[in-house]
């Protein structure tokens, strides 16, 4: 088919065994948070509505809360840097760790580090990384790129990772039992914790008013490297602050509900600061580094309710879209809903070449649904749609639709085309004027054209 | 939410027929005349009227979706309810155009938003028809097919209590009926495999359920499944809600 949509043709060509792996998962997932919040909460909207003003008022209010935030964060003894842009994030981490002299760390899953491929530039720059999330270590031993933003391989299996695991030496023999796959990264990830001077972390809080970084994982990797390295770098995004610590209850209440369909991840932890006297373990050194990269140009947009994002997953994986397409169709770190909201504004100067992304939905609206922050997703869709347009950039398939409004606001025009399309009717399906909707009759019948006929029998009606 | 509606209801209508029901199913708009006459009603029908704009709209042209909704605005102006056997067409009055407005204000347009009813959501919240005096002459399992537009509106709800009054039906639950049947209008055309994917996996989780019928608000949903199901070998009855209200009445 000609001008095929990309997402389009990655789903018809995707292979059906990472297809099955993918819309499974997801749709457990999808199941698993229904009954963890409907189980637990008479009206989880009434909690989502709350996070969403939370967030709401705290990027209203983004330049206060950052000031208040890099004091407590100071007070506690850590340093804070500013990055700009991706190159500045990048570029804020490298130095933290060539001022120290570090080569070998461990990292522990963050998507704004994926956001901006921090892994290649520190690996070009002599640095030894390792990921130690179960997932992303998988990603890196295969070379691959995570598909989903709370489970990377989610689009593997189990033999697909074992195969890994033989190949790479991880392990001496096959063996897929998930167990043994767990057991066998642990051991191999233990020795590598030990050898490790520096841990990069994301985060997915920061307490305004505390200082407190909150990290959320399920297999504690995070605590690990933070045990023997001397440094800590957590990377934040700018929007990941909260006013206060009391909210966090908020947050953590929807995070692992709406991700995993967990009450609560296995680990949560709350970083105050570096070690000190009255916290004898842990980095000497904490940094955290508030990456903006386009935040603040998706603030002044009119699709800013994407910034309320807390990166739990659940629109992508109630996405009909993300099921069959995967979270690779998206050409970005985020893929599913909010990859087809916030990739093609993050990334300004990309809009372009990613502004099929908000076309890649039927508008269904399942996503605005399960929002723990009731981001009103098919809205942003469209807001993004609206934009395409009126900045000329065309999109595969697109349908002329000017004609379409001129016939539509012309009534005797209109009435008459109704009936005499009924020749339609007689039209052997490749004749069918527009080469779209060949492709859709190939799929499906179409019903018998009969305009007009309601008209004519509500007259008849109405005069008898 | 349909409880404190704002929104005037009352015993004169006007009815938005839609494009789908002009052009393919008149006896759908038929049963909503009938069934709203049944109940009392004065339905009128402004001749003027043709389309939404939905295709435009979510196609990202909204200058001329624009166009098209400020023609029907103004074909349906006044005050009364517009009753629009659609819930995608209804969204489209009172979510889409409230969107796309939201720039450029429009008073006749934003009035329409404030009377634009589903019309099950009409029947039952509007005119506080909770029982439906119909029956099947034998037992009948009705798969309710929930199109999206219905989410965050009464009418689902609303559409499912009627449905189950009816004597001799059965509404049976199936799978994964939060999934989106894959039609979204110019979606279909633009992405044809994956809509085509979405369609066939919800008449799986259909016809899992044998149903005797299939239901739905929208006509829009039913064309695109009933046309894969056709093709696909595996046909399934099919009616509007609308139109299982009149004919098991007349039964």
């Amino acid at each position: 088919m000609v001008n095929r949509q990309p997402i389009d043709a990655y789903a018809h060509d995707i292979d059906e065994e990472k297809q099955s792996s993918v819309s499974g998962g997801s749709a457990a997932s999808t199941d698993k948070r229904y009954s963890a919040l409907f189980s637990d909460y008479e009206d989880p909207n009434a909690l989502r509505r709350l996070a969403s003003r939370i967030k709401d008022h705290t990027l209203h209010h983004l330049d206060d809360y950052l000031e208040q935030a890099e004091s407590s964060l100071k007070r506690n003894g850590c340093h804070v840097h500013f990055a700009d842009t991706d190159d500045d994030a990048r570029d804020a981490v490298l130095s933290i760790l060539r001022e120290r002299e570090i080569t070998r760390l461990t990292k522990s899953k963050s998507m704004a580090s994926e956001e901006i491929h921090l892994n290649d530039h520190l690996i070009k720059n002599d640095i030894e990384v390792l990921e130690s999330d179960l997932g992303e270590f998988i990603i890196q031993l295969d070379g691959d790129v995570p598909s989903h933003i709370v489970r990377p391989i989610i689009h593997k299996n189990r033999r697909e990772i074992a195969r890994t695991f033989q190949r790479e030496g991880i392990a001496d023999d096959y063996n897929d039992d998930p167990e043994a796959i767990t057991r066998r990264a642990r051991v191999h990830l233990r020795e590598k914790y030990m050898e490790a001077e520096a841990v990069i972390t994301g985060g997915n809080f920061i307490s305004a008013e505390s200082g407190r970084v909150v990290l959320v994982t399920n297999e504690g990797n995070s605590r690990f490297g933070m045990a023997p390295s001397r440094v800590h770098i957590a990377l934040v995004g700018i929007e990941k602050l909260v006013p206060t610590d009391r909210d966090l209850a908020v947050f953590l209440n929807l995070l692992g509900r709406s991700a995993t369909g967990q009450q609560l991840t296995v680990y949560t932890e709350f970083i105050s600061g570096p070690k000190d006297d009255s916290q004898p373990s842990g980095p000497e050194e904490m940094h955290v580094v508030l990456m903006n990269n386009g935040r603040t140009d998706v603030l002044a947009s009119n699709c800013r309710e994407i910034l309320r994002c807390i990166r739990c997953s659940a629109c992508q994986n109630v996405c009909p879209v993300y099921r069959q397409a995967s979270g690779h169709a998206y050409r970005s770190p985020y893929g599913g809903p909010v990859g087809a909201v916030l990739s093609p504004i993050l990334f300004g100067d990309r809009f372009p070449e990613l502004a099929d992304l908000p076309k890649a939905s039927s508008l269904c609206g399942a996503c605005n649904e399960v929002c723990p922050v009731d981001i009103p997703l098919p809205d942003l869709l469209l807001r993004l749609r609206d934009k395409a347009k009126r900045e000329h950039i065309p999109q595969p398939g697109d349908l002329p639709m000017a004609p379409f409004a001129t016939l539509a606001t012309s009534p005797a025009i209109w009435r008459t085309a109704m009936t005499m399309s009924k020749a339609m009717n007689h039209l052997p399906i490749e004749m069918a004027p527009v080469r779209p909707l060949q492709d859709w009759l190939g799929q499906r019948t179409l019903p018998e054209w009969r305009g007009g006929d309601f008209r004519k029998w509500l007259k008849k009606r109405q005069s008898d | 939410m349909p409880a404190t509606t704002q929104r005037p209801a009352g015993k004169k209508v006007l009815l938005m027929a839609t494009c789908l029901c002009d052009a393919f199913y008149d006896d759908v708009a038929r049963a909503t005349v009938e069934v709203l006459q049944h109940l009392g009603v004065e339905v009128g029908f402004p001749e003027n009227q043709t389309c939404c704009g939905q295709p435009a709209f979510n196609s990202g042209d909204w200058k001329s979706s624009r166009k098209v909704a400020r023609h029907t605005a103004e074909v349906f102006a006044g005050d009364l309810p517009v009753i629009v056997p659609s819930g995608s067409c209804a969204a489209m009055h009172f979510h889409g155009n409230r969107l796309q407005f939201e720039e450029c204000p429009d008073g006749a347009v934003e009035s329409l938003a404030n009377r634009t009813w589903e019309l099950i959501d009409f029947i039952v919240n509007g005119l506080g028809i909770r029982e439906w005096p119909g029956r099947f002459e034998k037992p009948t399992r009705l798969a309710f097919h929930r199109s999206c537009h219905l989410r965050g509106t009464g009418s689902g709800e609303a559409i499912t209590s009627l449905l189950s009054t009816i004597a001799n039906a059965e509404v049976v639950p199936f799978g994964q009926a939060e999934q989106c049947c894959g039609f979204g209008g110019t979606f279909s055309v633009t992405f044809p495999h994956i809509s085509g994917r979405m369609g066939s996996l919800k008449l799986d989780h259909i016809l899992e359920q044998h149903p005797d019928l299939l239901v739905s608000g929208d006509m829009s949903c039913l064309m695109h499944l009933t046309g894969l199901a056709q093709v696909q070998g595996r046909p399934v009855p099919h009616k509007h809600a609308v139109q299982v209200l009149r004919d098991t009445l007349q039964a």
